[in-house]
């Protein structure tokens, strides 16, 4: 079961910190999985492309691994309903949360409605390696709770403008992974680049930082990399 | 009141209820409850009917561990299928933390003869593994009933919040008298305990279930 290299036990200890600037990797490890399949989260704000990573990880690993999604829509079924219409995944491996109008607590505060997607899909798909969990569009404070989620990702987008990343939150500095997403239109919204990524860097420290554009990279080479290095295939 | 019972009655306690709005999102998509003035006569119906049944069963089962005996005796009380199932999701999450915050056999006993049990089973248990008292139980749940529509109210129809809540607060003579009249029966036969009906409830109920598959639905229920 992969335990290393995502983000958690860096090796060494950090003092108290009470400069709001300074970002710490999450310290707490991941609950122990008991042979159930790995839980990536994906969140971040409405329009971010958080959909559209999943639709292509699941293209980019549906066959090396055996996955399953769980949605929390705002919208009810809408993100669910993309995903089938994409064709990349089999519709019964998709389970879509209703989040009482609140994604955050749903994927934070109380998870119990995910927790519950999450163990239909084992049920029904006996051997999953990994369950992906796309929350509602949120906020930059959204993040998934280690009970739900092993390792967490949050995207951003550049429309969302360059300075998304300096502003920080818990999404952006705690998350395993950062995605900076859709850089194919960055000159066309008035984004830096070059601001945004060394911001993002300065932000989250050691943490990983991903720029792509699913236009010019459909399957997601980098995050999908990443997801292997989680979780790797189950032997037969 | 036991703590055991203010923390299952906190809406931050981690057992699912958030997801619910117990029919009122189906009253404010047909336009039945539009404004703060629509809430006391749909929370007050909902608190001596819906309320009144779970209290019930939850002063009941406080008291009383034929668990199987109590899930039939509720099940045939509860005629909409949809408001069947949105009890058991929230009595399965109740008992996922509740598990971790009162580990007993009881609780193990009542899983293995139902994993997912009524919600007003599911707090009565508990408050009673924890030490409460069946009047604990039912006002919790009593509470609960109004609590969590009244919160999906504000989440979804933008009402000010302070009017809300003094909404809720003025049902407080109400939810201590059903309470109180639930822990009165709390160690009567199951056969015997009320049977209050709600059938616009649970019409609501079976319309928001359809509903699911068509329109856009925040709330499981």
């Amino acid at each position: 079961m992969p335990a290393e290299g995502h983000g958690h036990g860096h090796g060494h200890v950090h003092p108290v910190n009470f400069d709001p600037t300074a970002t710490e990797p999450d310290q707490f490890p991941a609950a122990s999985m008991d042979g159930r399949p790995y839980r990536i989260g994906i969140g971040g704000p409405v329009g971010s492309g958080k959909t559209a990573l999943v639709a292509a990880l699941c293209r980019a690993l549906g066959d090396e691994l055996n996955l399953a999604v769980v949605t929390n829509d705002i919208y009810t079924t809408e993100d669910a309903d993309f995903l089938r219409r994409a064709g990349v995944l089999d519709p019964a491996r998709i389970e879509a949360v209703q989040t009482g109008a609140c994604p955050h607590t749903a994927i934070r505060d109380d998870i119990t409605a995910n927790l519950d997607a999450a163990e239909r899909l084992e049920e029904r798909f006996p051997g999953l390696d990994l369950i992906i969990i796309e929350s509602g569009g949120d906020n930059l404070t959204a993040v998934f709770s280690r009970g739900l989620a092993d390792s967490q990702v949050f995207v951003v987008d550049v429309a969302g403008g360059d300075k998304v990343p300096r502003k920080g939150g818990p999404g952006v500095t705690t998350a395993d992974l950062l995605v900076i997403n859709k850089i194919d239109i960055a000159h066309l919204v008035g984004a830096d680049m070059a601001v945004m990524t060394a911001d993002a860097h300065r932000m989250r420290g050691e943490l990983p930082v991903i720029t792509q554009s699913l236009v010019d990279t459909p399957d997601a080479p980098a995050v999908a990399d990443w997801v292997r290095s989680l979780v790797p295939a189950r032997a037969g | 009141m036991d703590v055991s019972a203010l923390i299952m009655a906190d809406s931050r306690f981690p057992g699912g209820g958030h997801v619910h709005s117990g029919g009122l999102e189906e009253t404010v998509v047909r336009k039945l409850v539009r404004t703060e003035r629509d809430l006391p006569s749909f929370l007050s119906g909902r608190l001596h009917t819906a309320g009144a049944l779970a209290a019930s069963f939850a002063a009941a089962a406080c008291r009383q561990s034929d668990w199987a005996l109590l899930d039939t005796e509720l099940d045939a009380r509860t005629p909409s299928s949809a408001q069947r199932e949105s009890s058991r999701a929230q009595g399965r999450g109740t008992v996922r933390a509740g598990k971790v915050a009162w580990p007993s056999p009881v609780l193990d006993e009542l899983l293995r003869v139902t994993p997912r049990p009524h919600h007003p089973i599911a707090v009565g248990a508990l408050t009673g593994i924890a030490g409460g008292t069946p009047l604990d139980a039912a006002l919790a749940v009593a509470y609960l009933a109004v609590s969590g529509p009244a919160s999906a109210a504000v989440r979804l129809l933008g009402l000010d919040p302070f009017v809300v809540n003094a909404v809720v607060a003025r049902l407080s003579g109400e939810l201590h008298a059903v309470a109180e009249a639930a822990a009165s029966v709390a160690g009567e036969h199951p056969a015997e305990l009320p049977a209050p009906g709600a059938p616009a409830l649970d019409l609501l109920a079976e319309a928001h279930w359809r509903g699911h598959k068509e329109e856009v639905r925040l709330f499981a229920s």
